[in-house]
């Protein structure tokens, strides 16, 4: 939205930069199609989408939590809120980030290939940053790793070194700390 | 009550439940079974247009001349993807619709069958909500669950698509009155601790003027009343967006005309002045703002809407109230009542003083020629010889649609019809058959141009069918005129494919489709020609010959302030100096 926005002479927001980085949680009616709509309103409005979260979190009333990460200027992340506020199926829209004290945990599965002290150091870093081996071959290792996604960055880039192959991230999914639902 | 009946009795029934009595619309193969079924019952008339973008801007027609809810009912495929620009106009400018489309039977979705298109997939970004039915269990619920999300909170679009199977089912049917959504339940009432806040700003306010949109019509006649009566209570000014014109009348000593690009010297030099700025609903559009960086700066700002996601999304305001403009007013002119609120006389005094000063500079004010029609002279030869009768407006989209705004003047809501948000070339005729089927007695006219009224002219043959007596009344200037305009302000006078080539000759095409022609070009017969025009009983295409290269105007040129504005003075002295005044950032603008 901001390269559109930074061309306009209509804008006020022109130049600004100062984007932060929020996550919302939005708990919706899991009906065909919803997903569509959320997706297609970042699209369409030009927002950045920087991971999505989305699975049934109450089976009787059949809703589903999508946890989306975005980043942009404050009033764009009130706008965001407020249109998402807009699609019918969707019951609240909660920023995590503006209610502060919030848990965000993501798991990821990193696969390494390595002989010798590669393989060997790999296995030490994943035991330090308590990762789980969930395959192995004779010059393999998957682990699996939860964490906030910092502790996953940081984890990613040690491996790259020592044989990072392949890697594959679930997005974040985040709750709000304290007795009290969001 | 419950009854067994199949999916299209359901479509028709819940239709006739929802209390309404005209439908716009055009069968093909997937929509059948609704097409037999309207066929063996009397309550709701189906009216057939030509071609589907007619049917939604006929239903915006009708659903904006009565406040109800606008039906079309088209089929699968094209007949989806021809209503998608009425669709997306209905959207821009919150004019509840219910849009029935017919699908290809749900077990060949998906298959690429015969004029099988994704709809919802399609419609999703145009539309409210919309609806793909999957089972006849859903159908009775969704029927009037659309309904009620297409008139509640900020009205707009909605789809019902329909699969041909659906519409052959049998299920029951139960009449389901007040049909809520489950979790969609816009707030009607505003937060009583801010209005009194607003109130209070504006009992202190040396320099306020209310700016109001389409959100006050939209709020119904009541919310109207109550601008009204605001305004009568505090005397402040009051200005419009192109949406809003008839909630306050264009007679009341308050009133500053339409304000924004081509709206008043007055207006739009009061909304740059100001200290305080009531905004009801109306949504800060680029069209209303110009510079944003420049808008206003030195006032405080209310804004009333009851749509969130209006609030702070162009301009930064100060107080926002969430809520429907008729009850946010009924409680502000409730509590400046009680209160016995008090405005400062000698400041507000001073204000219209420079008001009137700014009024004086006569900003819509013309050259008038005695050899030529001038277009602005025209619509005000049409309002005077109109003003006194039962009368509609409606109009395509260009300079024609800024001239009908400066030069017609409303004095009531829901009189007007214009494709203000999405500008949609076209709309006026289908609209004047819309707005003329809910008022078969009134006089309903489509000020067009030459150019627009071709787009959808094929609706003749529906008001010929329908004898619906509707009056187009055409500024015929031979060009695309506003993007002539543009063309000679921005790109050195070089008139890229703009001049309207090989045009019918609208008397003999109006005789075509068993309707009357008027041609006049000389300003000494104009009151005669429209008052033949208003005399004759069936519909009328009047050609009126104007001149060639008049600019619509005063202007504030793309990428400029309020206090910025082109008047015509300047521009007759310096025509080709305009281009200069509008920098490459301007003229990246539309």
């Amino acid at each position: 939205m901001n390269a559109i926005a930074a061309l306009s002479p209509y804008s006020s927001s022109a130049g600004k930069t100062n984007h932060e980085r929020h996550t919302l949680s939005v708990l919706v009616d899991n009906e065909p199609g919803v997903l569509a709509r959320v997706v297609g309103l970042f699209s369409g409005r030009g927002y950045n989408i920087e991971s999505l979260t989305v699975a049934e979190v109450a089976h009787v009333e059949r809703w589903s939590r999508i946890t989306i990460v975005t980043t942009g200027s404050p009033a764009a992340i009130e706008q965001i809120s407020h249109q998402l506020e807009r699609i019918v199926p969707i019951h609240k829209v909660v920023d995590l980030t503006l209610e502060g004290r919030s848990i965000e945990r993501e798991l990821a599965m990193i696969k390494v290939r390595g002989k010798g002290e590669n393989r060997v150091e790999a296995l030490r870093l994943g035991e330090a940053f308590k990762a789980k081996v969930i395959d192995a071959t004779l010059e393999s290792f998957i682990f699996e790793l939860t964490g906030a996604p910092q502790k996953i960055d940081d984890f990613v880039e040690l491996m790259r070194p020592l044989g990072l192959v392949e890697l594959t991230r679930t997005g974040v999914a985040a709750i709000v700390r304290g007795p009290d639902a969001s | 009550m419950s009854k067994q009946m199949t999916g299209a009795e359901m479509v028709v029934t819940a239709l006739k439940d929802q209390g309404v009595d005209t439908v716009f619309g055009y069968p093909g193969g997937a929509v059948l079974p609704i097409y037999d079924a309207l066929f063996q019952q009397d309550f709701v008339q189906h009216v057939l247009v030509r071609h589907e973008q007619g049917a939604a801007h006929a239903a915006e027609g009708y659903a904006r001349s009565t406040g109800k809810v606008g039906v079309l009912l088209v089929t699968s495929g094209p007949g989806a993807t021809n209503a998608i620009t009425g669709l997306t106009d209905a959207l821009l400018d919150s004019i509840p619709l219910v849009c029935l489309t017919g699908q290809v039977p749900t077990h060949l979705i998906g298959s690429d069958a015969f004029q099988e298109c994704d709809t919802v997939g399609i419609t999703r970004h145009c539309t409210k909500h919309n609806y793909l039915v999957r089972s006849i269990e859903d159908l009775p619920r969704i029927l009037h669950e659309a309904f009620y999300v297409a008139r509640s909170g900020r009205p707009g679009p909605v789809v019902v698509d329909l699969p041909k199977d659906i519409q052959f089912a049998l299920g029951t049917y139960s009449a389901q009155k007040n049909v809520q959504h489950k979790t969609y339940q816009p707030k009607l009432k505003g937060d009583i601790d801010k209005i009194r806040q607003a109130v209070d700003m504006m009992a202190a306010a040396k320099k306020p003027v209310f700016y109001t949109g389409g959100g006050v019509i939209n709020a119904g006649p009541m919310a109207s009343e109550l601008l009204r009566e605001l305004v009568k209570l505090t005397n402040f000014p009051v200005t419009s967006t192109l949406m809003g014109l008839g909630a306050y009348p264009a007679s009341g000593e308050n009133w500053l005309g339409m304000l924004g690009m081509h709206g008043t010297y007055e207006a739009n030099h009061t909304m740059h002045d100001c200290d305080l700025m009531i905004a009801v609903g109306s949504r800060f559009d680029d069209r209303i703002t110009g510079r944003l960086d420049a808008f206003s700066p030195g006032s405080k700002k209310i804004h009333i809407d009851i749509d969130p996601s209006s609030i702070n999304k162009n301009v930064k305001v100060d107080l926002p109230i969430i809520g429907d403009c008729a009850h946010v007013l009924e409680d502000m002119v409730r509590l400046w009542r009680s209160e016995a609120k008090q405005v400062d006389q000698t400041a507000l005094g001073e204000w219209w003083e420079q008001i009137n000063e700014w009024r004086a500079r006569n900003s819509l004010g013309f050259h008038n020629s005695k050899a030529v029609i001038k277009p602005q002279h025209a619509v005000q030869r049409l309002y005077e010889l109109t003003k006194n009768r039962d009368t509609y407006i409606t109009t395509e989209v260009g300079q024609h649609q800024m001239w009908a705004a400066q030069h017609y003047h409303f004095e009531e809501p829901n009189r007007w019809m214009t494709s203000g948000g999405l500008g949609t070339m076209g709309y006026g005729l289908p609209a004047a058959i819309g707005v003329q089927m809910a008022h078969p007695e009134s006089l309903v006219i489509d000020i067009a141009g030459e150019a627009s009224i071709l787009m959808n002219i094929q609706e003749m043959s529906t008001a010929k069918q329908y004898r619906l007596p509707v009056k187009i009344f055409i500024l015929n200037n031979e060009y695309m005129g506003m993007v002539r305009q543009w063309q000679e302000l921005l790109h050195g006078g070089r008139y890229s494919n703009s001049y309207s080539e090989a045009l019918p000759d609208f008397v003999k095409l109006a005789e075509a489709y068993g309707a009357h022609g008027i041609r006049c070009s000389d300003p000494a017969d104009l009151d005669r020609a429209i008052q033949e025009m208003i005399d004759y009983p069936g519909a009328v295409i009047f050609d009126c010959v104007v001149a060639k290269e008049e600019n619509c105007f005063p202007m504030i040129p793309s990428g400029k302030a309020h206090n910025e504005m082109i008047l015509l003075d300047l521009s007759d002295d310096a025509g080709l100096e305009i281009g200069s005044i509008i920098d490459e950032k301007g003229k990246m603008l539309v």
